[in-house]
């Protein structure tokens, strides 16, 4: 069955995201797991919010929630309209490059030839150029993730809801990956909530960092991030903040 | 954190490089020529050792007829049944033209209203309780039986073998289809709801497309219960086809020209088949390729 479009909770713009006190569980045959236990996390218009955790702590749970794909049990969840980047990338097969990324406008009801000439200047600027009608199984990974953010980017919401956008990748893709995106959102500001569970990625790409413990998942330190940009892993303030959120994760340094 | 460059980068490094001559762009999906050559290369050397089997088999039963002492009349040799399949020739093909006919229309039937029901199926929650167990009992119905009652009622025409053909097709289309628009990936239907997509511009941009080759493998299922169906509509009420041709042949003590019936209805129903393979391949050429890395 398919619903109809996600609604946000709140559509008033300029809200960026405000989750508060979020509670979320999932039943399943009895058994029932408690994935969000009062998750508060806020992200202005234009912030970038990092959002770090173990695997299974609800942080794709928490996008979902901001996307409007679920509901809360309890507390509410006030933001506006987002686009997912989906964990996996999820592009049409059938599709090429270049319709894929312009998925969002031809759903919109935009022509075929107009989506494309719209999207083709973000597949180039992305390194895409030439591939533009390759179909997804002949790109590489990275490529594919660059093509999937673009799905999202060109959903034209105001919020963009990542997850973990980098994590299927080679180190050195993803530090190329990590550039454009800071490069991106440079030129097309959005409010962004980031998920991933690199802290690096969390500490060079965020203003804040919230960081959630295992699951149930709560936040159990908020980090501003007032380092200037553009960052360098290396660098000092980068370094102290990389102690501070495992140490915030119970891991030793 | 900088390990070495997986196989990936490098090939995407090389790709990029390569620019758009690696792959081919323009002509979406139109392999290069050589490509063409290399896939019919490949596809006789499969066929080979299938092939070798058939000619064991037919050299073993020329060889039993032949020095068994079998009575022709019970079973003809495999030279007696070429004989017959280039003796018989004309009158073959004029039967395989009629059976042919039916079938091809048949099975556009079966697809038409297969989608059809798929989608009413697939969009009503209501019509599947009140349809889906119908069609289920609707294959408990057995087709010889069915046949002489069409053809009371449709007489002796095209109709009740069309009628025939296309009842029996029916089910494998909606069933299979039906799969199709189940498999679709539920997170990708989420995803469509974050584009704003409503029901319908989900259902055109992803659920249709994703269960096209659900619907080709439910066509080809089609095709091999279409040729039964066929015969046994001929043989209940027809002056022409190759099911009648067999039945005449029979009756008339010709079996080397009933085995030459069947193998050409046996070379139809594999001419259909590959029909529908090759149309898979260049209309759907994004299926049954290896699944992509992102989809883990
Ligand atoms: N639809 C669902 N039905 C049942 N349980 C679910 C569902 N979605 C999530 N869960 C459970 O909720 C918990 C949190 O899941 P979630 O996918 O949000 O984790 P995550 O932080 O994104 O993990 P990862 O880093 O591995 O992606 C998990 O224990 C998961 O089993
Ligand atoms: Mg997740």
């Amino acid at each position: 069955m398919i619903e109809a479009p996600a609604q946000p909770p709140v559509r008033s713009p300029g809200t960026g995201v405000r989750v508060e006190r979020v509670t979320k569980a999932f039943r399943t045959r009895g058994a029932t797991v408690r994935a969000l236990d009062g998750v508060s996390l806020r992200a202005e218009p234009g912030e970038i919010v990092t959002v770090v955790g173990p695997s299974g702590c609800g942080k794709t749970t928490l996008l979902e929630l901001i996307c409007g794909l679920s509901r809360p049990d309890g507390g509410t969840v006030e933001c506006d309209p987002a686009a997912l980047m989906p964990q996996r990338d999820l592009l049409l097969p059938w599709l090429s490059a270049v319709d894929n990324a312009a998925l969002a406008l031809r759903v919109r009801g935009l022509p075929r030839e107009r989506a494309r000439a719209h999207a083709a200047p973000w597949l180039e600027r992305f390194g895409l150029g030439g591939f533009e009608q390759a179909r997804p199984a002949q790109l590489s990974g990275g490529m594919r993730q660059r093509v999937s953010f673009l799905r999202s980017l060109l959903a034209g919401k105001p919020v963009l809801a990542l997850d973990e956008p980098f994590a299927a990748l080679d180190a050195i893709t993803r530090a190329e990956m990590q550039g454009w995106l800071a490069h991106v959102l440079d030129s097309e500001p959005r409010t962004v909530v980031l998920v991933t569970h690199d802290v690096e990625e969390a500490v060079l790409l965020g203003d804040r960092v919230v960081v959630m413990s295992a699951r149930p998942g709560r936040v159990v330190r908020t980090l501003e991030v007032d380092l200037p940009r553009p960052r360098r892993r290396t660098e000092p303030g980068v370094l102290a903040l990389r102690e501070a959120v495992l140490e915030a994760l119970g891991v030793q340094g | 954190m900088s390990g070495p460059a997986g196989p990936e980068v490098r090939d995407e490094r090389a790709r990029r490089a390569g620019g758009a001559g690696v792959i081919p762009p323009a002509r979406k999906g139109a392999p290069a020529p050589g490509a063409w050559l290399d896939a019919a290369r490949r596809a006789r050397l499969s066929v080979l050792p299938a092939l070798a089997v058939i000619l064991c088999l037919l050299g073993a039963w020329e060889l039993y007829v032949d020095l068994g002492g079998v009575d022709p009349l019970v079973l003809p040799a495999p030279h007696a049944v070429l004989a017959s399949l280039y003796d018989d020739r004309a009158l073959l093909w004029s039967n395989f033209l009629v059976t042919a006919r039916e079938i091809a229309l048949g099975i556009v039937a079966a697809m038409a209203a297969g989608l059809a029901m798929a989608v009413v199926i697939h969009f009503s929650p209501t019509l599947r309780r009140a349809l889906y167990p119908l069609l289920v009992a609707s294959q408990a119905v057995p087709v010889p039986m069915l046949a002489p009652v069409l053809a009371l009622w449709l007489g002796f025409g095209i109709l009740p073998k069309v009628v025939v053909i296309a009842l029996v097709s029916f089910f494998p289309v909606v069933v299979t289809t039906l799969a199709g628009f189940a498999a679709v990936d539920p997170e990708l239907l989420r995803l469509m709801r974050t584009l704003d997509a409503g029901r319908l511009e989900t259902f055109r941009r992803v659920e249709l497309p994703a269960a096209l080759p659900s619907v080709v493998t439910g066509t080809k299922i089609a095709i091999v219960v279409a040729v039964i169906g066929a015969v046994f509509a001929e043989w209940m009420s027809a002056s022409s086809g190759l099911g009648y041709l067999f039945e005449q042949s029979i009756a008339q003590l010709l079996p080397a020209r009933a085995f030459a019936t069947t193998a050409v209805l046996c070379a139809l129903s594999i001419g259909l088949f590959t029909l529908m393979t090759v149309a898979e391949r260049r209309l759907l050429p994004w299926a049954n390729q290896p699944k992509s890395e992102g989809d883990r």
